[in-house]
């Protein structure tokens, strides 16, 4: 790092605080989890793509891949990718709504940030217990 | 021209389609499939939770129909376009030797037609063989 900063008065220079200068603040966190959100859906690409190629191949593979999916480290993955999916897609709103120009007064910047995590949480809470509900486990 | 209201030269100003030569093509495209992808990621979550504790037969049958094939395949490309692109400006951000970079930028471009082939080649595999 700051390999240009070897000059005579290199250390004067003042540089431009990076992340980990400042407090974490609610549209910063919103801003990186929508990155991770976004490559962790990349990646989740894979299992929805195992599910349909196993649905093709036969009844064998299938099942093989529903008793996966019912492990619980399998269980914590699905919850997590409708998370993050449902994450992804509110913060995607937030942002849409910024294209337009609108809604960049800090309040609203906080408000729409907060939502965005409350909103996700709630939903992906909602599908989970309407899914554990149909299976009869709450 | 110089605008008298402005510190800027005309150099600070894009000309044509831009450096990289796409103009705005990467923003449109990434808004285009995210509001169609406000629709079809829903459906997506609908189908598979209605398919949770369905048996082989139901999930191929209700795969295998043009109203889930249809939007399914959709669904897949538009997600696959949506995020070769967001993965496009992560490698873009954090790989900064070019030799990387382009290495980084073929394999997701990879990634991404292997899923969309494989994921296709599935869905009509369910639509239009039967077992």
């Amino acid at each position: 790092m700051a390999q240009a900063d070897s000059g005579p008065n290199a250390d004067a220079r003042p540089l431009s605080p990076h992340l980990q200068i400042y407090s974490p603040l609610i549209n910063m966190m919103m801003s990186i989890i929508h990155r991770i959100t976004g490559a962790a859906l990349y990646f989740g690409t894979v299992i929805m793509v195992c599910w349909l190629l196993a649905v093709a191949t036969g009844r064998g593979n299938y099942e093989l891949f529903t008793s996966l999916l019912k492990t619980p480290v399998g269980l914590a993955v699905m919850v997590g990718y409708t998370w993050a999916l449902i994450h992804h897609a509110l913060g995607g709103i937030r942002h849409l709504i910024w294209d337009t120009g609108r809604g960049f007064a800090l309040g609203m910047v906080n408000a729409m940030s907060w939502l965005t995590i409350l909103g996700s949480l709630t939903i992906t809470g909602g599908i989970w217990a309407y899914i554990f509900k149909l299976r009869g486990l709450l | 021209m110089i605008d008298s209201k402005k510190m800027r030269t005309p150099l600070k100003n894009v000309r044509h389609l831009g450096s990289a030569k796409e103009g705005t093509d990467h923003f449109w495209r990434q808004r285009m499939t995210a509001v169609a992808l406000l629709i079809l990621a829903p459906l997506f979550v609908a189908l598979v939770v209605a398919m949770i504790g369905a048996d082989y037969g139901e999930v191929r049958r209700a795969l295998a129909h043009p109203i889930v094939a249809i939007p399914m395949i959709l669904f897949v490309g538009t997600g696959l376009i949506h995020m070769r692109l967001g993965m496009q400006t992560i490698i873009e951000d954090y790989v900064h030797s070019e030799g990387r970079k382009v290495l980084c930028l073929m394999l997701n471009s990879a990634f991404v037609i292997l899923m969309g082939v494989v994921a296709v080649y599935a869905l009509m595999k369910i639509a239009f063989i039967d077992t």
